[in-house]
C-alpha cells in the first residue's frame, strides 16, 4: 500500500500505462515539460520522450482530431484538455467522429482514445475553470465517461481506460487532486473494471449517490445524518456512461429513499436520468420521490458565490430531511 | 520548393481565376502540363515527374476518368428513380481524383471527404459499397482497412485532423521500424477536402499540427469553385495554395482538370511526405459542373456561362485529344472504355437494388466495441417488444 494524492495517482496510472504499452502516449497543452497545469504529468516527458507525452499546440479540436487519427494507426492517445470549459472546440471531433467511428464502421474500427479533463467547481477560479459537462457527452452513444473520487480508483480507472477499446472521457475531480488516499498497486481489487459503481458506506435509511468531487460531501453529509439517528447509504458511481442502475437499483430496494448529488446542473443532468430510471425499475419500492442536489440553472457562478452553488453538506442533509419526512 | 514557371498556354487561365484572387496582389502561378487545346506543355520541375508517366498509363487515366463519369451519371440516375437519398457527383473533378489517387502507393492512407469517388475507384474500392451510404443501408459501407481508404466523412473538414494524427502515428511506426531494421515502405497520408471546408478550423488546426510535427501528409484541396451556393471568393481572399505559406510548408495550384500535372504534383508531394521533409498543400484548381448534391439547383446561384466555360477545359477531352494527336489510342480503345463504362453502371445498377435493408441489431452490435449493459438492456427491450408482434400476428392466424 502507498499513500498518494490523486493528482499522483493519475500520473503513476499513466505511467504504468505507458510502459506496459508501447503505443500509448499523452497530448496536451503544457503537459511535457511543465508536466500540466496541475503537474499530473509531471516528469513523463523526461522518462518517455517528446513522442509518448506530447506537447501540443494550443488547439482542443487539434487534439483530439490528431488523436483519433493516431488511434486509427494502432495508437492509444490520452488527451489532457486543459479544463472543463475548453472541451467545447473539442465538442465536434468527440461526439461527430470519435463516438461514431465504431459504429458506422461496422465494428470494423476502434478508437481507444482517453481524454482527461479536469472537471468541477470549488477552487475558486475564474470563469469556464469549474464547469460540469458530463451530461453534454453522457448523452453521446459511443462514449464512456467515469470520473474517480479517490486515489486508489484514480490509479487503477485511468489505466483501465487506456486498456478499453471505447473511447472514454476521464473527468477528474480537480478540486480534490490532492486528496490523498491509499493505493494498492498489486491489486485492483473489488473493481470489476471502472465502469461498476461501489457502495462506500452501507445504511438503512436512505440512500446518496454521488461521484467525482462530490463523494466526499456525500460521506460527510452521511456521517452528520447519525447525529440525527440516521443510517444513510453512499454509491461512488465512478461511471456516469454506462451508468450501474443494478448497484442503485439494489440499495433503493434496501433503503427506499434516494438523493442523487452532483455540481452540474439539475435541469437536464445526470441526477434526471438516475430518477427516473429508478422510479421505473424500483417505483414501488420507494418511500419518497427522488430528490436531486445540483447545480442551478445558471452559467457557473464567479468564484466569490461558488459556495451558494455548489451542492454542499446542508444542502444534502436538506434533501435528506425531505426525503425522510414523507 | 522553388516557385515554377508557368508553361505557355495557361493565360486564358490566369485570367479566369476570380476577383478575389486578383485581390490578394499576388501573381497566382498554377501548374499546368496539358492544356485544354490537349498539347503538352513543360514546366520546369514537374515535366520530370510527367516523364514517368508512360503511354499505358495515361490510357489508364483516361479509362478511369471515363468510368467514374459514366459511374457518376448512373449513381444520379439512380437518384432520381428514388433509388438513393442524395447523389454527391463529380463531374468535372475527374482529373483531380484519378491523377491524385493514382500518385498513391498502396501503402498510403487516403482520408476523403464525401466527393471521391474517384479515388475510391483507384483504391479499388467496390464502387456498389460505396453507394450503401447513399441508400440509406450502411453509414460506410467498406472495410477502410482494406484498400487504406477510409470513410467518407460528412462533417466538414474533421477528416484533415484524423490524417494528421493517422501521419503522426506513420512517423512513430518508422521510427520503430527503423529500430528494428525493417524494410516496410515508408508511407503517407492524404487528406482530401474542398474550398468550403478550407474554412473550417480544423483545416487550420491540422496545418498547424502538420507542420509542427512535420506530419508525412498531404493536403489535397479540390477547388471546385463551389461550396453548394457560396463562391470561392467568400471562402478566401488568397489564392488557397498560398495560406500553405503561412503554415510553413509548400502549397502548389495546380491545374486540376489537367491530369497529367495533378499526378505530377501530387507524386513530387507524396514523395517529399514520405522522405520526411513535411507536409504539403495541393489546390487543384478544377470546377464542379454539376450541383453539389441531388438536392440543390445550380442555376439558382450560378451563371450558365460559367458552367460553359469551364466544360471548354473539360479534362476527358483534353486528354483525348492528346491521346489521339499523339496516336496513343485508337478508336477501338475509346469504344471499349465506353463499353466498360456501361458494364460497370449495369452493375452498379443491379448491385444497388440488391443492397440488403440491414437489421437493427446489427447498430446495437457496433455502437461500443466491449459489452455495455445500456445496450443490453434496450436490446433486450427491443427483442421483447418485437416477439409481441410476432405473438399477436400468430394469434390473428
Amino acid at each position: 500500500m502507498a499513500t498518494m494524492t490523486i493528482a499522483k495517482a493519475i500520473n503513476e496510472g499513466l505511467r504504468a500505462s505507458l510502459k506496459s504499452n508501447p503505443k500509448s502516449l499523452l497530448m496536451g497543452e503544457d503537459i511535457g515539460h511543465l508536466g500540466g497545469v496541475y503537474r499530473v504529468t509531471d516528469g513523463l516527458i523526461k522518462e518517455f520522450g517528446a513522442d509518448r507525452v506530447v506537447d501540443s499546440p494550443l488547439a482542443e479540436s487539434g487534439i483530439v482530431g490528431t488523436a483519433i487519427g493516431l488511434a486509427l494507426r494502432g495508437y492509444a492517445p490520452v488527451c489532457e484538455i486543459q479544463f472543463d470549459g475548453f472541451v467545447y472546440p473539442a465538442f465536434n471531433q468527440i461526439t461527430t467522429q470519435l463516438a461514431k467511428i465504431h459504429a458506422r464502421s461496422h465494428g470494423r474500427l476502434t478508437v481507444p482514445v482517453v481524454i482527461r479533463i479536469p472537471y468541477g467547481g470549488g477552487i475558486g477560479s475564474i470563469e469556464h475553470h469549474s464547469e460540469s459537462p458530463e451530461a453534454l457527452f453522457a448523452h453521446t452513444a459511443g462514449l464512456r465517461i467515469i470520473s474517480p473520487s479517490n486515489a486508489h480508483d484514480a490509479y487503477w480507472m485511468i489505466q483501465k481506460a487506456i486498456e478499453c477499446q471505447d473511447p472514454v472521457i476521464f473527468f477528474e475531480p480537480k478540486r480534490r487532486y490532492w486528496l490523498k488516499g491509499e493505493v494498492d498497486v498489486e491489486n485492483a481489487g473489488l473493481s470489476e473494471g471502472p465502469f461498476k459503481a461501489h457502495v462506500v458506506r452501507e445504511g438503512t435509511d436512505a440512500t446518496i449517490v454521488a461521484y467525482g468531487p462530490l463523494v466526499p460531501v456525500a460521506l460527510a453529509a452521511a456521517d452528520a445524518a447519525i447525529e440525527d439517528g440516521r443510517s444513510i447509504e453512499v454509491i461512488d458511481l465512478r461511471s456516469i456512461s454506462p451508468l450501474d442502475f443494478d448497484t442503485v437499483e439494489a440499495s433503493v430496494k434496501k433503503t427506499g429513499r434516494l438523493i442523487v448529488a452532483h455540481e452540474a446542473p439539475t435541469f437536464g443532468g445526470i441526477g434526471g436520468e438516475i430518477a427516473a430510471r429508478i422510479s421505473e425499475r424500483a417505483f414501488l419500492h420507494l418511500e419518497a420521490p427522488v430528490i436531486r442536489v445540483g447545480g442551478f440553472h445558471m452559467p457557473y457562478p464567479v468564484a466569490k458565490v461558488e459556495e451558494d452553488y455548489l451542492p454542499d453538506i446542508d444542502k444534502i442533509l436538506e434533501a435528506l430531511d425531505r426525503s425522510l419526512a414523507y | 520548393m522553388g516557385s515554377t514557371q508557368l508553361p505557355p498556354g495557361t493565360d486564358e487561365t490566369l485570367a479566369a481565376t476570380s476577383a478575389a484572387v486578383a485581390a490578394s496582389g499576388e501573381p497566382v502561378e498554377m501548374v499546368q502540363l496539358l492544356g485544354p487545346d490537349g498539347k503538352l506543355g513543360t514546366d520546369p520541375v514537374f515535366s520530370d515527374y510527367a516523364k514517368r508517366i508512360d503511354p499505358e498509363k495515361l490510357r489508364v487515366f483516361y479509362a478511369d476518368m471515363a468510368r467514374i463519369r459514366r459511374f457518376d451519371q448512373e449513381a444520379t440516375a439512380l437518384q432520381r428513380q428514388g433509388e438513393l437519398a442524395l447523389w454527391v457527383p463529380l463531374t468535372g473533378q475527374e482529373a483531380a481524383q484519378i491523377g491524385s489517387a493514382h500518385a498513391s502507393q498502396p501503402q498510403d492512407y487516403i482520408f476523403p471527404t464525401y466527393r471521391e469517388h474517384g479515388v475510391a475507384l483507384v483504391r479499388n474500392v467496390d464502387l456498389a459499397e460505396l453507394l450503401k451510404q447513399f441508400r440509406g443501408v450502411s453509414n460506410g459501407g467498406w472495410d477502410p482497412r482494406e484498400n487504406n481508404f477510409h470513410l467518407y466523412t460528412l462533417v466538414l473538414a474533421a477528416q484533415t485532423l484524423h490524417a494528421v494524427g493517422y501521419a503522426m502515428g506513420i512517423q512513430r511506426d518508422q521510427k520503430l521500424a527503423l529500430a528494428s531494421d525493417s524494410n516496410d515502405p515508408k508511407a503517407a497520408v492524404v487528406a482530401y477536402f474542398g474550398d468550403g471546408a478550407s474554412s473550417e478550423g480544423d483545416v487550420h488546426e491540422s496545418m498547424v499540427f502538420a507542420a509542427s510535427y512535420d506530419a508525412p501528409v498531404v493536403f489535397f484541396c479540390q477547388n471546385n469553385h463551389w461550396a453548394i451556393s457560396v463562391p470561392t471568393e467568400v471562402q478566401t481572399k488568397v489564392p488557397l495554395a498560398n495560406r500553405a505559406k503561412g503554415y510553413g510548408f509548400p502549397g502548389i495550384r495546380v491545374d486540376g482538370n489537367d491530369v497529367i500535372a495533378v499526378h505530377a504534383v501530387t507524386e513530387w508531394a507524396l514523395e517529399h511526405a514520405r522522405e520526411g521533409r513535411g507536409p504539403v498543400l495541393i489546390e487543384a484548381y478544377t470546377y464542379r459542373v454539376g450541383a453539389h448534391t441531388t438536392a440543390d439547383d445550380p442555376t439558382k446561384y450560378r451563371e450558365l456561362a460559367e458552367e460553359a466555360a469551364w466544360r471548354e477545359k473539360d479534362p476527358l477531352d483534353r486528354l483525348e485529344k492528346y491521346l489521339r494527336t499523339e496516336g496513343l489510342a485508337d478508336e477501338a480503345f475509346f469504344e471499349q472504355v465506353q463499353a466498360d463504362g456501361d458494364e460497370l453502371a449495369k452493375y452498379v445498377r443491379s448491385t444497388t437494388h440488391g443492397l440488403e435493408v440491414p437489421d437493427i441489431r446489427d447498430s446495437f452490435a457496433n455502437v461500443y466495441a466491449e459489452a455495455h449493459p445500456l445496450i443490453a438492456e434496450e436490446q433486450a427491450w427491443f427483442e421483447e417488444y418485437s416477439a409481441g408482434f410476432e405473438t399477436d400476428q400468430e394469434a390473428a392466424n
